[in-house]
């Protein structure tokens, strides 16, 4: 029984520093992702290499989800701007890039910059076109920014899938091409491989000193020969980094008179506007920073990380993926966006590729039916059978449709505010509480983050 | 605010103080929605560091002509010169930049933010508000410095208006009474030079409401503010405001101090043969 009390005081010490660390927080639910993950590689009897890769998966898909997150909360969480075009300014982002960096000798021609030039170029694209987008759209109500961005990204994919601009020439004569339907694919690989590879573009380079010692490293402990899984994990850290600097930076934005002024407009825009704040100069800043952020992740993820920028990757889908997990994450929270992202990157993008494998190593089952109301049907007779066998039967997309169905709805009935969309994060660069006299920074009541 | 040193004024309209030019001046404000003209050609003077009452029976236009001088609505047709310069069909928060600032009939509170968050946006031109100053760590520091001025100004605000237990709550959850008393705090903490006041005594306990008016008086022979005041609560025009403007049907029926509008026929009429 004492050991029961022991038990009950160590979770709620646990619950508690979650509570007040969002670090902690953050860890845990990476902790708790990576050990689930490792469960289904072993279930599936994976090597140390296909484990490594796996958690690697797992750390990229966490990563590129919260970038992304983090830019629509920025523009939906705070300052209510209600945008759906997130897919073609991720679109922009990543086709700048490959357009600036592809060597003018490739199919398609680019422009053979430097990456950093095209990493920034990306950026500084997505912005401009979030302003153009912006200008005549936040004039009007909310929802007409909604309808603008969607239309919009939806211009911005067919135009990149357009023939008419697989290959064009500049009135300077530059040649340069967005490849069309298959996209562009000639384009300098993710720079880290420079820390492993003599020649990046190449696996089978000579590796440089780093490389030789971290690929010894790895084959002498968990006997990983050279493999490009390695490389992958490193680069989910680098990630991982680079949603750490950009978490930092939205709270600075989030902690400020300026994230102070974006809430009120989120609340009601005539009061921000009675109380003497340019409005609009306010929304179109923090809307072109978003894109901004927006670019940055498209190049992160289809740039760097899948090595392939295709129009297919753009369709509106992926836009409301991102909302889906702002919303299981809580609008309005930096730490929710980062854990909603986790939350979808990992249970319902992730999980659901591994689970006809799951599904076939564990139970013996037959790859049918193949339509979604005869596997359904039999639930209600107590049979899940029918329901296994149809997931097998390569329906997933369709079956991670039905899980995020499911999921909005529980959500939305009983958790609208999502993970974390219930904390007040107070919008001041300074913690506002006072004691009632004197100006001590730590007044009698302490926190601010509770009521 | 007396207290609002920590704001940066917001006098800087060289028209200012032009001798004889009053704070606020309307010309011949229509403003017409559909077939329907809600100001129908009004024309008033605000004197200046006044408390100017402005009454009439529900639809006379009084709304409405708040609006159309503060920007949320574009007049038709007029003019409102304030401190000279004519403002009408300028972007709310210009004219509130120029230090005409107004408070809403029904309070509009934001609401899901606390009530400190609520003073704490209203200061005019905080260095925080450039993006760059609140992100960019060698101006961050200014920012940090000066939001703890400023918290010290909100803190002083909210202990007047008796509020101040509320400071953590979000604004949402204030009763009717307190959103008014928040939205009177906040369009001070702008530092304005007129105020314009929708009904900010509607459920106002009467001993807070003795305060303000009180507060009201001391701005306006201590710092020079301009009070125009829309009531529906007849003691309190009439003991509190002069001049008094009286509306009825988008016109002005009558101007003048409060003992002669509570004897003028038309007045009587407007009012109380409708209500009859």
């Amino acid at each position: 029984m004492s050991s029961d009390q022991f038990q009950t005081g160590r979770l709620t010490q646990f619950r508690e520093l979650l509570e007040r660390s969002d670090a902690a927080l953050v860890l845990t639910a990476m902790a708790a992702f990576y050990l689930l993950f490792f469960v289904v590689g072993t279930i599936l009897n994976y090597d140390i290499a296909g484990l490594i890769s796996v958690l690697g998966q797992v750390t990229f898909f966490t990563a590129v989800y919260a970038l992304i997150v983090l830019a629509l909360n920025l523009h939906w969480g705070y300052a209510g701007l209600f945008n759906i075009g997130i897919a073609g300014f991720m679109a922009v982002g990543v086709y700048t890039m490959a357009m600036l960096t592809a060597p003018p000798t490739g199919s398609p021609p680019g422009l053979g910059l430097p990456v950093a030039v095209g990493i920034v170029g990306g950026m500084f694209a997505a912005a401009l076109v979030g302003l153009v987008t912006a200008l005549p759209a936040l004039r009007l109500r909310a929802d007409y920014l909604a309808i603008v961005t969607v239309a919009i990204s939806e211009i911005i994919r067919l135009t990149y899938n357009s023939p008419a601009f697989s290959t064009f020439t500049l009135p300077g004569g530059i040649t340069l091409g967005t490849g069309g339907a298959s996209g562009i694919g000639d384009f300098p690989s993710n720079p880290l491989r420079a820390i492993y590879y003599v020649d990046p573009s190449s696996a089978a380079s000579e590796t440089t000193p780093i490389g030789t010692a971290i690929f010894g490293f790895f084959e002498s402990v968990f006997g990983v020969v050279r493999s490009a899984v390695i490389v992958e994990l490193t680069y989910g850290l680098v990630l991982a980094v680079i949603v750490f600097l950009v978490y930092t930076l939205l709270a600075r934005v989030g902690n400020s008179p300026f994230g102070r002024v974006l809430k009120a407009i989120r609340e009601d825009e005539v009061v921000a506007k009675s109380l003497g704040k340019d409005t609009n100069r306010f929304k179109i800043k923090t809307f072109m920073l978003g894109c901004a952020l927006m670019g940055l992740a498209g190049v992160l993820w289809q740039g760097f990380g899948t090595g392939a920028v295709y129009p297919q990757a753009f369709r509106p889908q992926l836009t409301f993926y991102i909302f889906i997990a702002v919303i299981i994450g809580g609008a309005g929270s930096n730490t929710g966006s980062i854990l909603g992202g986790a939350v979808f990157a990992n249970l319902l993008f992730l999980l659901p590729q591994y689970l006809p494998n799951i599904i076939e190593q564990t139970v013996s089952i037959q790859a049918e039916p193949n339509n979604f109301v005869a596997a359904i049907g039999p639930i209600v007779a107590g049979e899940i059978a029918p329901l296994l066998g149809y997931m097998l039967n390569q329906r997933l997309p369709a079956l991670r449709f039905v899980f995020v169905g499911v999921l909005l709805v529980y959500l939305v009935q009983n958790r609208p505010e999502g993970l974390l969309g219930h904390r007040t994060e107070t919008a001041a660069a300074v913690n506002l509480n006072r004691g009632h006299t004197g100006s001590d920074l730590t007044g009698p009541e302490g926190g601010v983050d509770d009521e | 605010m007396s207290s609002g040193s920590a704001v940066d004024s917001v006098d800087e309209d060289p028209a200012g103080d032009t001798a004889g030019e009053p704070p606020l001046r309307v010309e011949n404000l229509r403003k017409e929605f559909g077939g329907i003209t809600a100001v129908d050609g009004a024309s008033f003077e605000v004197a200046d560091e006044s408390l100017t009452g402005l009454i009439g029976p529900n639809g006379a236009g009084k709304s409405t002509t708040f609006n159309c001088i503060t920007g949320v609505q574009e007049p038709t047709d007029g003019a409102v010169y304030f401190n000279g310069t004519d403002i009408a069909g300028l972007a709310p928060n210009a004219i509130a930049t120029r230090g005409l600032v107004r408070t809403f009939q029904i309070a509009r509170e934001l609401a899901e933010m606390t009530v400190l968050e609520n003073l704490m946006l209203a200061p005019q031109r905080q260095q925080g508000e450039a993006l760059y100053r609140s992100v960019l760590p060698p101006f961050r520091n200014g920012v940090v410095e000066e939001e703890t001025e400023l918290r010290e100004a909100v803190w002083e605000s909210l202990e007047f208006f008796e509020i101040d237990h509320l400071a953590e709550e979000q604004a949402g959850n204030l009763s009717g009474g307190q959103r008014k008393l928040l939205e009177l705090a906040r369009a001070l903490m702008t530092d304005p030079d007129m105020l314009l006041l929708d009904e900010p005594f509607a459920g106002v306990n009467p001993t807070l409401e003795a305060k303000l008016l009180d507060r009201i008086n001391q701005l306006r022979a201590e710092e020079g503010l301009t009070f125009l005041l829309v009531e529906h609560d007849m003691d309190i025009i009439m003991e509190h405001c002069d001049p008094v403007i009286v509306m009825h049907q988008g016109q002005l029926l009558a101007e003048g101090r409060p003992e002669a509008i509570r004897t003028n026929e038309r007045v009587v009429d407007a009012y109380f043969g409708e209500q009859q």
